[in-house]
Parts: structure tokens; sequence; C-alpha cells
């Protein structure tokens, strides 16, 4: 009986060389007389242990790890497609620490089949939501959507079912779902992932909120840095097709539902919802100021859902096992799971997925394993470049919108990136600047002007040149930028600038580098 | 990476197929760059006429995007993420090591090989990040992205 192997395709798995490894074992294998196959499936979300080789045994799936192709030859030797030991042995896939400790519920699916089997997808519960929507109401759908607390996974954290209901309640003629895969935040890749270990789950939640409003038309905008995800979703859609489940008749049903993937063109600021629809109408990526909301004329002045990724692909599971199951996670009014992003200098980094609440030493020393280089943590910035930086006495906060919101700072789309003692946070805070005027759409001119001015005022504190009244004029600046910014881009631009004044001014009184 | 010479009836060929695109003018500058490896200046008037907008708006997007270029690309493009995780491992020492190596500058133009600066690939827990030809590196060092 041939052995099945699972190596990934995941293109960070593919940046340290999974595909070497996967041609090698095939050879291997070939030269050894050996019955494999090889499935290549997506991330399980420990990139820390990429390649990760697993082998199916009646003992369940065996992990080895980190493989480098100059491993291959010695695990054939160590007979691991039986689960023989060898230094790189992690046992049972599922019982590792890092694994067990997670609640997987958006991510349910990630890493265990092959992303483009539609057949595995069913065998793994997909489907199951959609199914069910198509024989509901559309107000059901939102209903439930609104009762299980799903919030905005981008980063807003906005009620998606409230959301839902104004595109609901809209009277057009077409009415679109776009998805948001713009996913540009440093130190955040879940989108990517989501996308390129699981595409139909994207897929299905898509479906769903299309069958709630009455959408017919479908977008996803998906950013050009991200080459592997959108071939894989383009892919995964032309399936979605051919087995009925997208086109004209949803799952045999009376509604339609058509998908495109938009590619982006690197510019950050179309993240945000009303940039990404004028680019997705091919336009210059410029924020349109709000009201109208998008719910109410969004894409082409149409009614539109608009929600992140992981908003949509949580959707799936709310329908399939109902709203209360998904309640029943997390902490005061941020329900359900997140899916955290470890990165940065850290020596276990990847997706981990859980409740709300848990706490951010659990995410960075249980799960992380601190720091990549050994040396002591400095500064964990967490929700991108426009979340706050934290210094290593507040690893007590909980994760949560509200919680994180209280610590001045933000939950944003998850990602979490670890310092160790190297880092400068005047020049981090610098860069927030900088790269906000490089990003800078420029309609709004604290955020075009303001973010040179502030860049430059940093380097002037950084040099030592008047440093108090520096200080109090970048505060000022910071002040115009947050109420004077259309979007988050300006307006939140100064997060990490005075989060790093606040939490670590020892780098902001001009003396010389440490 | 190789591009045929520019040509307004391959670029015509190219565009025809968009013929029915709502909102067609970024996808009509990214299927142009596809083709040639970069954006013609003649194709900002093709595009213009093809799809009834003004050349304005068709050089407004062409000008907005990073992506975008107007001067044929170069025959090896090295990415290098300079955005706070991969700063976090180190990609601000990465950059000037393959600068002092190349002896070229980020985000100069050059034919041969460029250094270009980019915001994050999605490989965060692997930085530092770069992509070179369009092939992702994780863990990424001078040896690697310039091998």
């Amino acid at each position: 009986m041939s052995t099945i192997i699972y190596i990934p395709n995941d293109s960070a798995a593919i940046s340290i060389g999974a595909d070497q490894v996967a041609a090698l074992v095939a050879q291997e294998a070939v030269k050894r007389s050996l019955d494999v196959t090889i499935v290549r499936n997506g991330t399980r979300g420990a990139l820390w242990l990429e390649t990760l080789v697993e082998v199916v045994t009646p003992q369940g799936r065996i992990a080895y790890g980190p493989v480098q192709p100059e491993d291959v030859s010695s695990l054939f030797d160590a007979d691991f497609l039986h689960g023989g030991a060898h230094p790189l042995a992690l046992g049972v896939t599922d019982q590792i620490a890092w694994f067990a400790g997670q609640d997987r519920v958006t991510y349910k699916r990630v890493g265990l089949i092959d992303p483009l089997s539609l057949k595995e997808y069913e065998s793994h519960g997909g489907l199951v939501g959609l199914r069910k929507a198509i024989t509901q109401s559309g107000s059901d759908i939102v209903a439930e959507v609104t009762a299980s607390g799903l919030r905005g996974r981008g980063g807003a954290g906005f009620p998606a079912g409230i959301k839902w209901k104004t595109v609901l309640d809209a009277q057009a003629d077409q009415k679109y779902v776009c998805c948001n895969a713009d996913e540009g935040d440093s130190g955040t890749f879940a989108d990517r992932i989501l996308i390129e270990a699981d595409p139909f789950t994207l897929i299905e939640g898509m479906a769903i909120a299309a069958v709630a409003v009455g959408a017919t038309q479908g977008f996803v905008y998906l950013r050009s840095e991200y080459p592997t995800a959108i071939r894989r979703l383009r892919d995964a859609i032309a399936i979605a097709e051919g087995a009925g489940v997208l086109g004209t008749s949803v799952l045999g049903s009376k509604h339609a539902f058509n998908l495109e993937v938009r590619v982006g063109a690197g510019s950050y600021v179309c993240g945000e919802e009303t940039a990404m629809l004028e680019s997705l109408e091919g336009k210059r990526g410029v924020i349109r100021s709000k009201p109208p909301l998008p719910a109410i004329a969004g894409l082409f002045g149409k009614p539109t859902i608009i929600n992140n990724v992981l908003t949509l692909a949580s959707v799936p599971a709310v329908i399939a096992d109902g709203a209360a199951a998904y309640a029943a996670r997390g902490t005061g009014r941020s329900l359900g799971t997140q899916v955290f992003q470890l990165a940065g200098n850290i020596a276990r980094g990847g997706i981990i997925e859980t409740a709300f609440g848990v706490t951010l030493e659990t995410l960075v020393n249980t799960f992380g394993g601190g720091t990549l280089s050994g040396k002591p943590l400095r500064a964990i910035q967490i929700g991108g470049p426009l979340g706050a930086y934290f210094n290593s006495s507040q690893l007590g906060v909980s994760m949560d919108y509200e919680s994180l919101a209280a610590a001045g700072g933000m939950l944003g789309h998850g990602g979490v990136v670890l310092f160790d003692d190297s880092v400068d946070l005047a020049q981090q805070a610098k860069f927030a600047m900088e790269f906000c005027a490089l990003e800078s759409c420029g309609k709004c001119t604290p955020c075009r002007l303001g973010s040179t001015r502030g860049a430059e005022t940093i380097e002037k504190i950084i040099s030592g040149v008047d440093v108090p009244a520096n200080k109090l004029l970048l505060l000022d600046l910071c002040e115009v930028m947050t109420d004077g910014s259309l979007c988050a881009m300006g307006g939140l631009t100064p997060l990490p600038v005075k989060s790093a004044m606040n939490n670590f001014p020892e780098d902001f009184t001009g003396g010389a580098k440490k | 990476m190789s591009f045929p010479s520019w040509s307004i009836e391959e670029a015509t060929r190219v565009l025809s197929p968009l013929k029915n695109v709502q909102g067609p003018v970024l996808i009509a500058l990214q299927a142009v760059q596809e083709r040639f490896g970069y954006v013609h200046e003649d194709a900002v008037g093709l595009i213009a006429e093809t799809f009834n907008v003004s050349r304005a708006d068709v050089h407004g997007v062409l000008t907005y995007y990073h992506d975008l270029r107007t001067a044929p690309a170069p025959a090896r493009c090295i990415q290098i993420c300079v955005a706070e995780a991969c700063q976090a491992v180190g990609s601000r020492e990465l950059v000037a090591a393959v600068e002092k190596k190349l002896g070229k500058k980020i985000d100069e133009t050059h034919a041969d090989v460029e250094i270009k600066a980019a915001y994050c690939f999605g490989n965060c827990a692997l930085s530092p990040a770069a992509m070179v030809d369009g092939e992702l590196v994780g863990r990424a060092t001078v040896e690697k992205v310039t091998a």
C-alpha cells in the first residue's frame, strides 16, 4: 500500500526549500523502490518547522521538521515512512504542544488537505454552511452572523452582521461582495496562508454572504506581492465553477454568484476599504469620504459587502456549527477566535488561532518561544505598521479588541512582531512616518505632508536638535494627523509613533545611540 | 526575464479581451506590463482610446501604483522587504550588504540588476524576506539573494 507523505506547497515553505524536499523525497523513494504518494498540502502554520514533512501512519500523521534537502536521505534511512526515530522526528503532529494548544475554527482545514481538492474539502466539513444557507432566508443568515458576534478581522472590528444587514436592506438592481485580501501589514500573513491552503473556505464564505444579501458578483482584491495565492485562488474558483458551487445556480439553488480575482498593484493604502473600491474600479487608490457607506453605495455605486479574508472565511463555520458555538469562545465583545500571526524576531513564528482573551505573554513566550536571536525581548508591535509598540513589561495584556484599545494599541489584523534589544524605537517611529509618506494616497493634508514633517522632526530628535521642543511639536503633529485624516493611514500612523515615545522614552532623549 | 519589444499591434491584441471589463484601466495597464515588462508611453493613448477614458485618467493610474513601470524591466530584480517584521531580523543590514556586493543603491534604475525596497511579502515568520525575479526567498541572506 502506498504511504501518504504530506509536504507543503505554501509559498513560505517553498521559500526555504519545500519544493526541493518534495523532489528529493520522490527521487529517493524511486531509488529505494518504495511506494509513496506525495500530497502537497498547505502549511499547517508552524512556519518555524518548515519544511514540515508528515507521514500518514496507523498512529496518525507523524511529523518531521524542519527538514532541509540534505536531511531527506537520512529520513529514509531512519524508516520515517513507518514513523522511525530521527533527530527531526516530532511525533504525532496534533500532539505537538504548539498545535495542541490552539483552537482552530477558521483555520480548521488549513494544512490538513490538498488546497485544490474539493473532495477533501467536503470530507473535512466543507460546504456544510453553504448548503444550509441556500435553504435559509437572507435575514436568517444575517441574524446568525450577527448573533455569532463576528467582527471585522481586517482591523476595524465592525460587526459583520450589521454591515450585512445594511446591504440586505438596501434596494438595488445589483449588489456586490468584495473580499479585502490586500494584506499589506508587515507581520501579517494569515490571509495569504488561508488562500493558499484552503481557498474553498473563502469562496464558500463569500458565496454565503452573496446568498444572504442577494449579491450576484464578487471580487477578491488580492495583492500582487502574493503571486502563489493569486494562482491558487483562480484555480480554486475555476474548480468551484466546474462543480456548480459558483455560477448561475449556486449548488443548484436559485442564487447566482460569480467570483473574480483582481490583483493590486503595490499600494498599501488600497487595503483601506474605499481606496480598495477605487482600485477595483481601475482608478487611483485614493480614499473616498464616508458617508455614503460602501454598504449603501460601494463598488460602482452599488450596495457592497466588504470584509477581510478571515471574516469571510469564518462564516462557513458560523453557519455550519451555529452562532452559539462560535460566540461561546472569546471574551467580552470580542467573540470567537482570532488568527494571530507571530512574526519578526521570533523563535517559533507562525499562525496561532485561539479564542480572544489569550495574553500577549502566552503568545510571545509559550507559543513563540521568545526571540529568534536569543537576546532579550524589547518591543512588540501589534497590529501592523499602524499598531502600537509595547515594551516587555506589558505582556500581561489580554489580546482582544477592547483590552488592546484600553492599553493604547489596537488588534488590527492580528500581527504580533517581536524585536530584541537591538531595536531603536526612535528609528521605528521615524520609519512609521516615512512609510506613511510613501504610501499616503494624498487626499488629506495631515497625512500627505504631516508624515514627511513627522519623519524630519523625529530625525531632529534623534540628532539631539532642540529635543524637548521637537517632542512637543511631534505630539502636536500626531494630534493633527489623528484628528484631521479621513482614513486609518494618516489617522493611525501616530499610534506607533506615540506608543514608541510613551513606552520607550529612553530612545527619544537625543543622545547618541545606545 | 525576457519580454518582446513594444509594438502597438501586440498591445492592441493584449487589450482586446478586456473590452467588456468594468473599470478596465488598471487591469489594462497590468496586462500591458505583463506582456512587455513595462508600460510604454504609447500605451497610455492606446488604453485611453480603447476604453474611452481620458489620457489623464490613464496617466494618473499609471503614476499612482508602485508596481507599474514606465521603463523596461531590468534583467534581474531583487526586491528586499524593508518593513517592520524584516527590520526585526536585520533587513536594514541585508540591504546594505547587497548594495555593497552589487555596487548599486536600492531603488536606483539599472538595466542589468535592480535592488528594490518592498513592503511585506507575507513571509514574516521566516524573515528577512526577499523576492528574486518573482521567487520568494525566506531567511534571506546576501548569498541567497545574489546567487
